[in-house]
């Protein structure tokens, strides 16, 4: 398959253009790695699609989540979102002006505004850093503040994580995980960012620590106006922490909306499959419980049309439109989008899941 | 309860046929037929240049025959470390089974000698570890990882051997097993993989399967098959599991009985339901109410405040009570609580600091004089 094959499908969900009441506005993200194919240049390419035609806004002091299992696109498209990776193709709207086309100081205003917080406390501190320097670096590199300014700065910043000002003298080694996760929000707050990308970042920490960090960040949110990304893949977490999510399978987005919309009415079959799949809270919940034929599929050159066709426990007509056109996410209900094929509604399949408390709630 | 007063003396002999006290375990509960496997005041050790890390600190609970017991705990907990000490495969020096019993098919598997040990090694008992890349090695093909368990074991060869692979692989529900006998653990997926060493682990019918967080390296669909899966095996043979976990959710979808670790012991013990509907330690209570749900959307959710302690710099007395929301007591800062059955089948490591329902218990609480610390 050519690039030039597919680059003319444009889904238009959530709407073409940029969101301009959005904080963040993805548009048609695309990445792609050239893994080999092809001959000095020539013929079809081989492609690991990793993200695939992503499109989903952020709004202004709310969190947007991301769900899906490994290899599913998810943290590809966060790593685009703060300019690690370089999209192959897309947009990303920051306050309704493309980051790509910004003036060079709009680009540095925008990677101040856009910090990030990562999974693992253990390897995201540098070993042989104080903390003061830690949390002061950004400061340094990208205002003129003073030493000393930077030192009241960074007493704040501690003091609002939850740590002991005293503490910026001691090295990373010296916190335990959710001490250490507390110093990397520090560190995304130094600048006073609107958005912060959120990856995984209490799947590493011990059961009676995630509760801390989860509602610090909420706490945070509240009083700084943040906006976050997360990027996870439990959904108690994502149901907990984010206003709006988009279910990623095979760096496609198969459904997105409001959290509570998609929880309450999932629509698509991989959507149900993962909620299905998902752990009960109590022992008394017994959820139906159902598993998607096959395995999910390698990334690379997949399938033209619906990449979720192989997975589908329906009957895929091969001629049909979508098996060989990628469909585009419709709005079902108000705020709820969801790619519609004859094989991926779970309400065809009769595999609706319903969470239920175990006392009826 | 700093002085015993006549009073509670005398409550105490009343009561002492009705309750049982039992300080370094579960008394006659574990001489039952059923028991596959009884673990009595293990302690295991380990020596740092911080001092004496008491990673295990006299732990005891026994699995029946087909019951899953879930060990849940925070890293640090010392449930990890209770798994590799049946399996006598602690690191040695710095760690040390110092006490304790583990009596597996009639013997404490603790006096055998390691050649007897490498025979109950995968025979009778069997653990499956977290990362499934790890348990195997790369360069031998799954025939050749799976078999060598059935060789040392059951001692088969030839044509029977193969068979018996073959059989293994179909007992994990691994598709076409013939086939991907023949491959190497770097042609599966993580799912695969990690039924590969599930099959390792059962080759050869053991009476006891330790799954020590097997599914966290793993996606949520892969988990639910893999976790039913262990469940329809456990029918199948009859095998009592050991599953060691942070996760409640997995508790509640997996375990019969529960045991809650906290710094190296065992805070409670009850059958799953009890755990969720009725705990009695708060260590217990807030961490079931600290994880968010799937089924509804929740307020904000309460948290435990403080951070678990330094295992080499315990307390002499309650390890929770510095972190509990209840009033921290003079008494509980030295004295080491007992665990007691409070409740038919319901043990709790009973202290005022950790337990609300203190006073109701208070009388089943021994003398000062009576608890071996």
């Amino acid at each position: 398959m050519t690039t030039a094959s597919t680059s003319t499908i444009i889904s238009d969900a959530p709407g073409v253009n940029p969101n301009s009441d959005a904080i963040i506005s993805i548009r048609n993200l695309r990445k792609w790695y050239q893994i080999g194919g092809g001959f000095m240049g020539f013929g079809d390419k081989d492609y690991l699609k990793a993200v695939d035609d992503v499109s989903f806004d952020i709004e202004r002091n709310k969190t947007f989540g991301l769900v899906g299992e490994s290899g599913c696109g998810k943290t590809t498209t966060l790593k685009l979102l703060l300019g690690l990776e370089k999209p192959t193709a897309g947009n990303i709207y920051y306050e309704g002006e493309d980051v790509a086309t910004m003036s060079k100081a709009g680009k540095t205003e925008f990677r101040r505004s856009v910090q990030a917080v990562f999974q693992d406390p253990w390897s995201s501190l540098n070993p042989r850093m104080r903390v003061r320097s830690i949390v002061g670096e950004p400061l340094e590199i990208a205002t003129t503040m003073t030493k000393g300014q930077i030192a009241t700065r960074v007493s704040d910043l501690l003091s609002e994580t939850g740590l002991n000002p005293y503490q910026a003298n001691l090295y990373p080694h010296e916190f335990s995980g959710g001490q250490r996760q507390r110093i990397g929000i520090a560190r995304a707050l130094a600048l006073n960012p609107k958005v912060i990308a959120l990856d995984e970042p209490v799947s590493a920490l011990d059961v009676s620590i995630r509760a801390q960090i989860m509602n610090l960040l909420v706490d945070l949110q509240e009083e700084h106006g943040l906006a976050y990304l997360l990027v996870a893949h439990n959904l108690a977490t994502v149901r907990y922490m984010c206003h709006d999510m988009a279910v990623m399978y095979l760096g496609v987005v198969q459904e997105s909306g409001e959290t509570e919309a998609i929880f309450n009415n999932p629509m698509h079959i991989y959507t149900n499959a993962l909620v299905s799949a998902a752990l009960p809270s109590h022992p008394d919940i017994e959820r139906e419980e159902f598993l998607l034929p096959g395995e999910v599929v390698s990334p690379i050159n997949p399938p033209p049309g619906d990449v979720f066709m192989t997975r589908t426990p329906l009957e895929v007509d091969p001629d049909h439109k979508w098996a060989n056109e990628r469909p585009p996410l419709v709005e079902k209900e108000p705020g709820h989008w969801v790619v519609e094929t004859p094989w991926s509604m779970a309400a065809d399949a009769g595999l609706k899941v319903e969470l239920k408390g175990h006392e009826g709630v | 309860m700093a002085e015993s007063t006549d009073a509670t003396v005398e409550e105490k002999n009343v009561s002492s046929d009705a309750v049982s006290v039992d300080t370094d375990g579960f008394g006659d509960s574990a001489a039952s037929e059923d028991v596959v496997l009884d673990v009595k005041d293990l302690q295991t050790h380990f020596t740092t240049r911080w001092g004496t890390v008491k990673a295990v600190d006299g732990v005891s609970y026994h699995v029946k025959r087909g019951e899953t017991l879930g060990i849940v705990g925070e890293s640090g907990s010392g449930k990890s470390v209770t798994a590799l000490s049946l399996m006598r495969l602690v690191p040695s020096p710095p760690g040390k089974i110092v006490g304790g019993e583990v009596i597996l098919g009639g013997r404490n598997l603790l006096d055998l000698s390691e050649g007897q040990m490498t025979q109950v090694r995968g025979g009778e008992i069997s653990i499956i570890l977290q990362d499934p890349m790890q348990a195997l090695n790369p360069v031998f093909s799954i025939e050749n990882q799976v078999g060598e368990a059935i060789k040392i074991h059951q001692k088969l060869k030839g044509q029977a051997l193969w068979e018996k692979v073959v059989d293994s692989l179909q007992k994990v529900r691994i598709p076409a097993p013939a086939t991907r006998a023949k491959d190497y653990p770097h042609q599966l997926s993580g799912g695969m993989r990690q039924r590969v060493v599930g099959a390792i682990g059962i080759s050869s019918a053991p009476a006891v399967i330790i799954a020590d967080e097997p599914t966290t390296s793993l996606d949520v669909t892969i988990q639910a098959a893999y976790l039913r899966l262990l469940r329809q095996i456990q029918q199948e043979e009859g095998v009592g599991i050991v599953f060691i976990t942070h996760d409640f959710g997995i508790v509640a979808k997996m375990c019969d009985r529960v045991a809650v670790m906290y710094a190296g012991r065992i805070v409670e013990v009850a059958d799953v339901r009890t755990i969720f509907n009725e705990p009695l330690h708060e260590y217990t209570k807030a961490l079931i109410s600290s994880v968010p749900k799937l089924e509804e959307k929740t307020g904000r959710l309460p948290q435990i405040e403080g951070q678990p302690p330094l295992l080499y710099n315990l307390p002499p007395g309650d390890a929770f009570a510095p972190r509990s929301t209840l009033t921290f007591t003079v008494e509980d800062a030295t004295r080491r609580p007992p665990l007691i059955e409070v409740e038919p089948n319901h043990w709790v490591q009973l202290s005022k600091s950790s337990v609300g329902d203190y006073d109701k218990y208070a009388h089943m609480m021994p003398a000062e004089d009576e608890v071996e610390d």
